[in-house]
């Protein structure tokens, strides 16, 4: 186990390799909207041992604060998962996915579209 | 910020451009996710690299002069593309209209904030005035002599408000009559109103609310702007404003405010001036520093103000009047008024946020300031000067996560209070010490809570504590269900607070009960509200109503009483004083740009005074106010018209009681009914300029006989306290605003 969560610090980022109550890691989380960063940041914040979870729907990005003793990416990626958005790690379930409100179909190209337009006007 | 060491996968690729059969590299297009900020800019080369974004799968491509083209990628492969020339040029975004007035939904406490946009439906000219399109505060009418309108929260006046300029403490002690016209509009970037005890992080004085106004920055305001106004009363007021970069870090604003008012308007035949003369100089510089580096962010304001007014009766010459010395009253020619305000003020932020934690932060805030004002009205003399210190020291984090946050901090402050009154001096300081935490959680869901406490030393206050508690449930879509809890404790600053009294013949007496302010004891309150906001559709447009409830219960008061009418007194409560406020509220966008607001209010305020329980005079039972605003579709090159009315209608209010008068003095137990409407018409000509052209109390109501007396000024019977309505009448304006960005 210590060593996905050391594969997994080196490959996704981190300045520390110890033990940090601080590490701070940067996923990528797929989603659309103001809906979807509700969704992600509370499923990632529930998660024991995160501090701090702020999504941007521009960048998809989440930035994440957690307690490396206490959890890891791929725990947290689980979470974001069974709430039912995908990241590089864990692909949401169909089930997970299906329970996800209209307006935060990501996958389907025409809801992605909808809110493209919505920005600009 | 450290995000920068992520490694992430790139995204790799070229664009070129296909002239004449050959293929050449093209340097600075645009090269972005559809639907994301993640970009980048092709280099000489033509070469380009981005994070790789399996989530988006449409990357952009595009640049002037040629046809924007969008690649599916769907894996993370070299991309080569030739970009083809094109004639047409891109067309230019629309940004959608922002409200400017927004509730939240989420916040536990019962916040309203006022965008600058919604400050320039009322054109003129000051805080004082930036309330009247609003129905949560109540702007009274101006007193007969001063000209100067208060503010009242719940249906108590401002000094149970705690009024914070970007979170400091600002409008109290001797700047508590005036100070809200001390604040040009113009400075203000925006207002946050909460109702209810609020927060503890600011201190214990705030009792019905509290009103944090933020101020123009020198990195966000307009590099330079000017305003313009002149009224049909001969008010002119200027406004400008410089703002400049000085150092990567570091950037400044000078920002100058002037107004005059210099002819005599007396409508009403009494002989008095119906508005003061006055004059006023008024400039800030503010110096910030922003280092995102270290997380640091600081500010420096220096303030100086000047003010003088004169008012009392039309033929009244200052220069023949002294005061102090004022000889025989047959030989007096005229009763006149000057009141003259010197102030200085220096605040220093300082805020510091971890950038490897951001959670983490500290502030710290000082402000000093020294306020002067010299005045007599009539044959009452009264000059305060008050030095006041101020600093604060708060530490932000959070406990285990990001749903628990804590902030908790040390403030000190220290006031000296230097008065005369008549021949009598009142000399005191005030300095106190305190500690505080609060605690805030949301489940980001249904629920918010913010629970706070400090506890204060203070060597007239004595050792209190000081608790508050705010909570909000969501309990279903599009609604807010708030509950409100708090103490608020004060000093009364009687003289300051009431000078509009000394404008009458009436003897000033203070019952003393051995307290240690004044001879009277501090005012202690509670503070309890409930309030229900919901959303809905109607007829496919979005509406919200509002129900608020609060009610303020005093355990000690400093009862101010001028149910004789000669005499005022001042004197500790003796049982009960309360005041209760209902407040309905429905806002609707009926249809694009028109928004219209609409408020009932209710207010049962009663005190026992000495002669027995009687509703606070001077306030209206019921109001009711209306808002309507129209503004036609921004054009391209940002032109566009605004319309605004606002009406308010007050029902009658209760006189003070005239009874010991002799018949001819004498005036009904209550006043007739007001309603006033004002009107604005603004016309943008572009983003940089625009006029505006408004009328207030365009009906003309005005109040017939605002002062007693008015023949004999010096008689026992003079007095310009029973007013309920406007007494010039009605007064046109217009303005003009100019902008570079």
């Amino acid at each position: 186990m210590k060593q996905i969560i050391l594969i997994f610090t080196v490959l996704i980022t981190t300045v520390s390799f110890a033990q940090n109550k601080n590490a701070k890691a940067t996923m990528e989380v797929d989603g659309v909207c103001g809906e979807c960063k509700v969704r992600i940041e509370k499923a990632a914040i529930r998660t024991k041992g995160v501090k701090s979870a702020v999504w941007n729907l521009e960048t998809h990005e989440l930035k994440l604060i957690y307690d490396e003793r206490k959890t890891d990416l791929k725990t947290i990626a689980q979470k974001i998962a069974n709430a039912g958005h995908d990241t590089k790690y864990v692909t949401a379930s169909d089930e997970a996915y299906a329970k996800v409100d209209a307006c935060c179909k990501y996958r389907d190209e025409e809801v992605v579209k909808a809110h493209k337009t919505e920005k600009k006007n | 910020m450290s995000y920068a060491l992520t490694a992430q996968e790139q995204l790799k690729g070229i664009v070129l451009e296909s002239s004449s059969s050959e293929e050449m590299p093209l340097p600075g297009v645009n090269v972005y996710w559809l639907g994301s900020s993640v970009g980048a800019i092709t280099a000489d080369d033509g070469t380009f690299s981005l994070p790789y974004k399996f989530s988006f799968n449409k990357l952009v491509i595009s640049y002037v002069g040629f046809k924007t083209d969008t690649l599916t990628v769907t894996e993370n492969k070299f991309i080569r593309h030739v970009l083809q020339a094109s004639d047409e040029l891109d067309a230019v975004t629309v940004t959608s209209r922002k409200q400017t007035t927004s509730k939240s939904y989420l916040k536990a406490t019962n916040t309203l904030t006022v965008s600058a946009d919604e400050l320039l439906k009322a054109a003129c000219c000051n805080l004082s005035e930036s309330f009247e399109t609003n129905p949560s505060i109540d702007v009274n009418f101006a007193d007969a002599v001063s000209g100067t309108r208060q503010i009242k929260m719940l249906g108590l006046n401002s000094p149970y408000i705690l009024i914070t300029t970007e979170n400091i403490p600002a409008i109290r002690g001797a700047s508590q009559a005036y100070g809200l016209s001390f604040i040009p509009g113009t400075w203000v970037e925006s207002i946050q109103i909460t109702k209810g005890a609020g927060s503890v992080v600011n201190g214990f004085e705030s009792i019905t609310g509290q009103i944090n106004t933020e101020l123009v920055k020198p990195t966000t305001d307009d590099k330079f702007y000017l305003n313009a106004y002149g009224a049909t009363s001969e008010r002119l007021e200027l406004n400008t404003h410089f703002n400049t970069k000085v150092s990567d870090k570091w950037s400044t604003g000078l920002y100058v405010h002037a107004n005059t008012h210099q002819e005599n308007h007396d409508v009403n035949d009494d002989g008095f001036l119906n508005m003061p003369l006055f004059n006023q100089i008024n400039v800030m510089n503010r110096w910030q520093y922003t280092n995102p580096e270290k997380g640091i962010v600081s500010f420096i304001n220096l303030r100086y103000l000047y003010d003088e007014k004169q008012a009392g009766q039309v033929n009244f010459n200052p220069d023949n009047f002294d005061p102090r010395n004022p000889g025989s009253l047959g030989n007096i020619e005229a009763w006149g008024s000057e009141i003259n305000t010197e102030r200085i003020d220096v605040t220093t932020k300082l805020g510091y946020v971890n950038p490897e934690i951001p959670y983490q932060s500290l502030g710290f805030q000082t402000a000093f300031s020294h306020h002067r004002q010299d005045s007599y009205f009539g044959l009452n003399i009264y000059d305060i000067q008050h030095n006041s210190f101020y600093s604060n020291l708060v530490y932000n984090s959070i406990i285990s996560d990001s749903r628990h946050k804590v902030k908790t901090g040390l403030s000190f402050t220290y006031d000296h209070y230097d008065e005369l009154v008549n021949t009598e001096t009142f000399e005191r300081t005030e300095n106190s010490i305190g500690a505080f935490f609060e605690y805030a959680y949301d489940n980001l869901d249904k629920l918010t809570m913010t629970a706070g406490a400090r506890v204060d030393q203070h060597n007239r206050l004595g050792f209190f504590v000081t608790p508050r508690l705010h909570v909000r449930y969501t309990p279903w879509e599009k609604s807010a269900l708030r509950a409100s809890i708090g103490r608020g404790k004060r000093s009364a600053n009687i003289f300051a607070e009431n000078q509009n009294l000394f404008a009458s013949s009436r003897q000033i007496n203070i019952q003393d009960a051995g307290g240690k302010i004044y001879g009277l004891d501090p005012e202690i309150a509670w503070n309890y509200g409930l309030s229900y906001l919901q959303g809905f559709n109607l007829f496919g447009r979005k509406a919200d109503v509002t129900f608020d409830f609060y009610r303020t219960d005093f355990q000690n008061q400093v009862v101010v009483d001028w149910e004789n009418p000669f005499e005022i007194n001042f004197y500790n409560l003796d049982g009960k004083s309360y005041a209760n406020s209902f407040q309905f509220e429905f806002n609707f966008n009926a249809f694009e740009g028109f928004d219209l607001r609409t408020a009932y209010k209710y207010y049962d305020i009663k005190t026992d005074y000495n002669s027995g329980r009687l509703e606070k005079p001077l306030i209206p039972q019921h109001r009711l106010f209306a808002n309507a605003a129209y503004e036609t579709k921004e054009n391209e090159n940002g032109s566009q018209w605004k319309f605004d009315a606002t009406y308010n209608w007050l029902d009658s209010q209760r006189f003070p009681s005239t009874e010991l008068s002799i018949p001819e003095f004498q005036l009904d137990e209550f006043s007739p009914t007001v309603g006033i409407l004002n009107l604005q018409v603004t016309k943008v000509f572009s983003s940089k300029f625009e006029v505006y052209l408004g009328g207030e109390n365009v009906t003309n109501v005005r109040q017939p006989n605002p002062i007693i007396s008015p023949d004999n000024p010096f008689g026992a019977n003079f007095d310009s306290n029973f007013v309920y309505g406007p007494i010039f009448g009605s007064l046109y304006y217009a303005g003009l605003r100019y902008r570079i960005n």
